[in-house]
Order: C-alpha cells, then structure tokens, then sequence
C-alpha cells in the first residue's frame, strides 16, 4: 500500500481496492427502504381512522424497524465502520444501545403523563375527546 | 494486510500505537459523532414524550402536503421525500469521492466533492421553502378564548388541532370580532378583497360558514417548537457540513492531499457528512412519516 505511510501506528488498511459497485448497490437498498417506507405511509395516510389501533402501531413500528436498517447499511458501508476493527465498533455501538432504554422509559413515561392528565389521576374515567379527522387544508 | 511483524508482549495502550489500528483524527471524529447522535436522541426522544402526553398531535399528512408551484394540490410526504433523496444522493456521491482519494485521484475527488455540495445546497433550499411555508401559512382555528384567526405555524402558534364541529365553528365564528372575520373571509376568496364597510359581521359568518370552510382548534404549542428546534439543529449541520465541504474541495484543488500523501481528510468529512444523512433518516421518521 502506499498510501498513509506517515502513520505509523496504523499497521494495516483495509483493502480499498475494489470497485464502485457496492457503492452504488447500497444506494439502492437505502432508496427502496425509503420507497417502502413512504409506501406504508401512504398506507397509514389513506385508510386513515379506518385501522384499527393495532395496525396502525404495528406499521409504525414496521417503519421504525426499517429506518434502522437504513442506519446499518449506512454507518456499516458509507462510513466504513463495518471496515474497522471489532473492538472500535464496540466502543462506538454499545454506548448507543443505552438508546434501548431512553427510549421505552420516556416514552413509557408521556403516556403515564396522558393517563393521569385524563383520569385526573386516576380519580375518574378516562374521557379523551373524540378525534374528529380533518380534511386537508390550508 | 498484515504488512507490519507485532512483536510478542507488545503493550498497545501505553501510548504510540494504535489499538483501534485507526489514527487519532478518525478515532476522535467517530466520539465526536457519538456524542452529536445523543444530542439528536435528547431532543428526539424529549419530542417523542411530549407527543406521547397529549391526546391528539398534529398529522404530518396534512402539515406536509404541499410541494413548490404546485398550488393547493394535496401531496401528502412528497416533498419532503424529494429531501430524503437529494440527501441519500449526496451520500452517495460522498463515499464515491473518499473512494476516488483511496486510488489518489484529484480529478475524481474534486468531481465528487462539487456534486456533494450541490447536494447540501439543494437540501437548505429545500429546508427554506418548508419553513417559508410553515411560517407564512394560512390556518383557521380556534384560540383559546373562543375566537376564530387565521395563524400560521411558529414556535408560538399550531394550528393542526383538532377540527371543529359545526356547532362549534357557528359558536366560534359568533364570537370573532368583525376584522378577524374579514381575515378569515379573504383567506377563501384571494384577489378579492373585501373592505371593512362593505360588509355586515352576519353577511360575513354566513359566508364563512357556506364555503365549508375547515376550521380546528389549536394544537399542542410544543410542536413548532420542536419541529423548528430539531429540523433547525439539522439544518445546521447541513449547512456545516456544506462549509467543511467547500474547505475540503479547495484543499483538494490546491493540492494539499496530494503533498501530503493521502486524501484522509476527505475521509473525515465524509463521516460528519453521512451523519448529518443519518440524522436526517430518524428525523424523516420522527417528524414526516409517523
């Protein structure tokens, strides 16, 4: 290799040789995850209140699930991380999984908020207003 | 691979080597990104509770349906998927450019570097006309002292409530004094414009009211204020990163990485740069798609 010879404390590179053509193959997973995406959105948009509370969570978390694969394909290929050594991805990776939790207990957490707000803490029924859907406007 | 014999007992955390086998630069741009992405989850996972807390948060499909020239056409996500595009895109052109520096091609990196900038410009522009159009919208909805406005969206102002009955926009429209309901009347009939003696306020409420006109209360005041917030802290990123780009594609023109033997620095730009699309993934999910 004779590039980055004035750094040496790297002892090896990865192999940069090869083509352009996972490049451009990564490029069309991220946009078919987009359409996808934007297709179950439209899917949610168009049935509207018809679904149940169920279908739409579900889809959501469809959506979410496939947003993260969008995130793989990026730090792992354009950001070369899959590229680097095990223990650096760990020091990166497992701070983020502390993500995991921030994420179940405040959201957990907002809807506690909602419930007591609508039962006045639990000292009556739950009467949330009846959603009315509007049409588009502007 | 494997260019360099370690010798046996070789002590890699006591300084001057590398244990990750990455130079500091990089190791340090990587922590930093770690850091940026728990400022983002802060803020996104802070907007996520306060959504979950009320009973009723506005629909993107409504606040995001417009597109440039395209009038009062109804395109639910359209443009702001345009967005996510011009972003993958520029990603793209991104990693071809650090590519072109591993095989030391100039040429190449400066090709690339420029269609990335074009990209990030495009994205603000983008970023502009959304915020434009948010904050010069034209909504009608009920304050909280029972009157009808027309208000746009702001960090103050959220008008994507929900709709009012018919019982309530007559209540409602009975209350508005008499120059909210010519705003609210010259809002439906563009170019006409009415003035403030032609017209009696019961004229008016029944005008207002036969045009089927959608009227809401008014939403959650947290929702600008995040959607600004976040998208804003976004959008400075981008707009960093457009800076750093320029600073990359002028060093590259002058040589610089040439003289210095490898084109790292490209490098480096380029993970802040796919950050900045990664950022921008979990705000297209937070804000526009569910």
């Amino acid at each position: 290799m004779q590039v980055q010879q004035d750094f040496p404390e790297v002892t090896f590179h990865p192999d940069h040789s090869g083509g352009t053509k996972k490049i451009w193959r990564i490029f069309w997973v991220l946009s078919v995850l987009t359409i996808v995406e934007l297709g179950l959105g439209y899917f949610l948009y168009a049935k509207g209140t018809s679904l149940g509370d169920f279908t739409i969570l579900s889809t959501k978390i469809v959506i979410g699930v496939l947003t993260l694969a969008k995130a793989y394909y990026i730090v792992s290929v354009f950001m070369h991380l899959g590229d680097e050594i095990r223990n650096f991805i760990m020091t990166i990776i497992v701070p983020l999984v502390l993500f995991v939790w921030f994420i179940i207990a405040f959201l957990a957490d907002g809807n506690s908020w909602k419930n007591l707000r609508n039962t006045d803490a639990g000292s009556r029924t739950n009467k949330v207003e009846t959603e009315i859907k509007v049409p588009a406007q502007h | 691979m494997g260019a360099t014999t370690i010798p046996a007992g070789t002590k890699w955390w006591s300084g001057g080597k590398s244990p990750f086998n990455v130079n500091y630069g990089k190791v340090m741009m990587w922590y930093f990104l770690m850091s940026d992405a728990f400022t983002f989850g802060a803020f996104l996972i802070s907007y996520g509770t306060i959504r979950f807390s009320v009973n009723h948060w506005a629909d993107p499909n409504q606040v995001f349906n417009s597109f440039p020239f395209a009038g009062h056409a109804n395109l639910p996500l359209a443009f702001v998927s345009l967005m996510t595009f011009i972003l993958i895109f520029s990603s793209v052109t991104m990693v071809l450019a650090v590519h072109e520096g591993h095989q030391m091609n100039r040429k190449g990196v400066e090709k690339y570097m420029i269609l990335t900038i074009i990209g990030g410009l495009a994205f603000l522009g983008c970023q502009a006309w959304e915020w434009t159009h948010l904050l010069t919208g034209e909504h009608v909805a009920m304050l909280a002292d029972g009157t009808l406005d027309v208000i746009p969206t702001t960090v103050k102002m959220n008008p994507w409530g929900v709709a009012l009955s018919q019982e309530e926009l007559m209540a409602a429209l009975k209350n508005t004094p008499h120059d909210k309901l010519m705003a609210i009347a010259n809002t439906m009939h563009h170019g006409a414009e009415h003035t403030a003696h032609q017209v009696s306020d019961s004229q008016l409420i029944e005008q207002i009211a036969a045009s089927g006109i959608h009227a809401t209360k008014t939403g959650p005041i947290a929702f600008g204020g995040y959607f600004f917030g976040i998208t804003g802290f976004h959008g400075f990123h981008v707009f960093s990163g457009v800076v750093i780009n320029i600073v990359m594609y002028i060093k590259t023109k002058l040589g610089h990485f040439d003289q210095r033997g490898h084109y790292e620095m490209i490098e480096k730009a380029g993970l802040y740069w796919h950050f900045v699309d990664l950022v921008w993934v979990f705000v297209f999910l937070c804000f526009h798609l569910v």
